[in-house]
């Protein structure tokens, strides 16, 4: 190879990529995108779990629409009144608004000591498969699977299952929604967190047939209706719904209930301060 | 004429698919087949760049590297006018497409060494070294045929996502059991020519 045929490769390399690289740099100046600082300001705030819980993909995705001013500065429910605050000095905002803190609940206490199994399931541990086999173990076509669906789906570890039906650690639980999608018979509810009071059943059917086959299913006897001091708990579908808006967590439902389908979560001693509140 | 472009047509998109016969651009394939829309969206970004390297590549070799008598830079040369183009794509999806640009991800800058657009680019300067419209329209329809088998792929891929998959089968070993299971009804076209 002679020297001239050293040159126009490198000429024809050369040329090419200068050509290429005047284009690359015409384009990078066209189509120039303006980053927002606060963007990742506001990210790096962020708890970081993408649970999407505020409505949007990710974390990422909220801080994007909060810069953009598209979302609200307290839409992280995760993160609740801190993260809040961080994020409204970030954007400048004065005043952050209250976060209301909700946390997940099961509608259901139907153990394995209280509800009648149909059969006994040994396939995969998943309650979406377990579910399509004539509605799961339990007779109760609408009880707690109790396979650990909604634990695993769970990404802060808050949900455990105790005697065949899931359990959430209200302290853990950071309200991402997460397991009330992946629940096949959808009994997983995010409710306000200051309610300490809940219905452990969520069976449409009439009381005499769920008495066949759970001790601890509501059976609409109406009971807590009358109780109710505040007009916040009816009896829809043959079961017990809590209307969190005017209930007090007063309990006296829960110390009602013939059948123990109310659960209060409520310590004896804080009860009697609130109950006293409540009379003022 | 006409019948030498429904030949490069079908073989392009069926009998010589590019990820189900040849075995080209297998990363793309399964990186970014886990949801229908963002393989649309790389089946359409892979597209562009294998059309314009195509015509590109076409270009460069006839006017510059035949005449120079500079075959043996074929690579080289190509390889530069692909990652430039990769390049001006990702420009311009950062810009006008940024969920798209982001649920590429990595995926998108390794468009640069996926063996597809390369690989389209080695086979039109051998097959087609005369016929620029030959050379860009096996470019598109390659392209076209790698879509077609991403965006399928994808779609089986959505629906696994429903299913009780054993837990060992789960994430890749399913994926690459369904490719196998496309690969094989893929063979199915290879027995056709025109």
């Amino acid at each position: 190879m002679s020297i001239s045929g050293i040159i126009i490769a490198v000429c024809v390399v050369g040329g090419t990529g200068l050509v290429f690289g005047i284009l690359l740099a015409v384009a990078s100046f066209v189509f120039a995108v303006k980053t927002d600082e606060r963007v990742e300001k506001i990210t790096a705030v962020l708890p970081g779990a993408n649970c999407g819980s505020c409505g949007y993909a990710g974390c990422g995705a909220f801080a994007e629409a909060v810069a953009g001013e598209r979302a609200p500065v307290n839409g992280c429910t995760v993160g609740k009144a801190k993260v809040a605050a961080e994020i409204a000095d970030i954007m400048g905002v004065k005043d952050a608004g209250d976060v209301e803190e909700v946390v997940a609940r099961v509608m259901c206490g139907g153990d394995r000591a209280s509800a009648l199994y149909k059969y006994e399931y040994s396939g995969i541990l998943d309650c979406k498969a377990a579910s399509k086999i004539a509605g799961g173990a339990k007779k109760c076509m609408s009880g707690c699977l109790g396979l650990g669906s909604c634990s695993a789906a769970c990404p802060f570890d808050a949900i455990s299952i105790v005697n065949g039906v899931a359990v959430v650690d209200s302290d853990k639980c950071q309200a991402c929604g997460k397991c009330v999608g992946v629940c096949p018979k959808a009994l997983i509810r995010l409710v306000p967190k200051k309610s300490k009071v809940w219905v452990l059943c969520s069976n449409p059917e009439q009381g005499k047939f769920v008495n066949q086959y759970c001790k601890k299913g509501c059976i609409g006897c109406k009971i807590c209706e009358k109780a109710c001091p505040f007009d916040a708990i009816h009896v829809v579908d043959n079961h017990a719904i809590i209307d969190y808006a005017k209930c007090k967590s007063c309990g006296l439902c829960a110390k009602k209930c013939p059948r123990g389908v109310i659960h209060n979560d409520r310590q004896p001693a804080q009860k009697q301060e609130n109950v006293q509140e409540e009379q003022v | 004429m006409a019948i030498q472009i429904v030949s490069i047509i079908l073989s392009a998109l069926l009998t010589e698919n590019f990820v189900m016969v040849k075995f080209l651009g297998i990363c793309p394939f399964l990186g970014v087949s886990k949801k229908v829309e963002t393989a649309v969206g790389m089946g359409m970004a892979v597209t562009f760049v294998m059309a314009l390297a195509s015509a590109f590549t076409w270009i460069v070799n006839r006017f510059l590297l035949i005449p120079f008598d500079l075959l043996y830079l074929q690579t080289i040369v190509f390889i530069l006018i692909i990652a430039g183009l990769v390049q001006f794509v990702e420009m311009f999806m950062k810009k006008s497409m940024p969920s798209l640009y982001s649920a590429l991800g990595i995926y998108l800058p390794l468009i640069t060494t996926n063996c597809a657009v390369l690989g389209v680019t080695l086979l039109n300067v051998q097959n087609y070294p005369d016929s620029f419209i030959y050379s860009l329209l096996y470019g598109i329809f390659a392209a076209l045929g790698f879509t077609l088998a991403i965006v399928l792929m994808a779609g089986i891929r959505e629906n696994l996502d429903e299913d009780a998959v054993p837990e060992s089968f789960r994430g890749f070993p399913i994926a690459l059991i369904t490719a196998g299971l496309m690969a094989i009804a893929f063979m199915g076209f290879s027995g056709f020519s025109i």
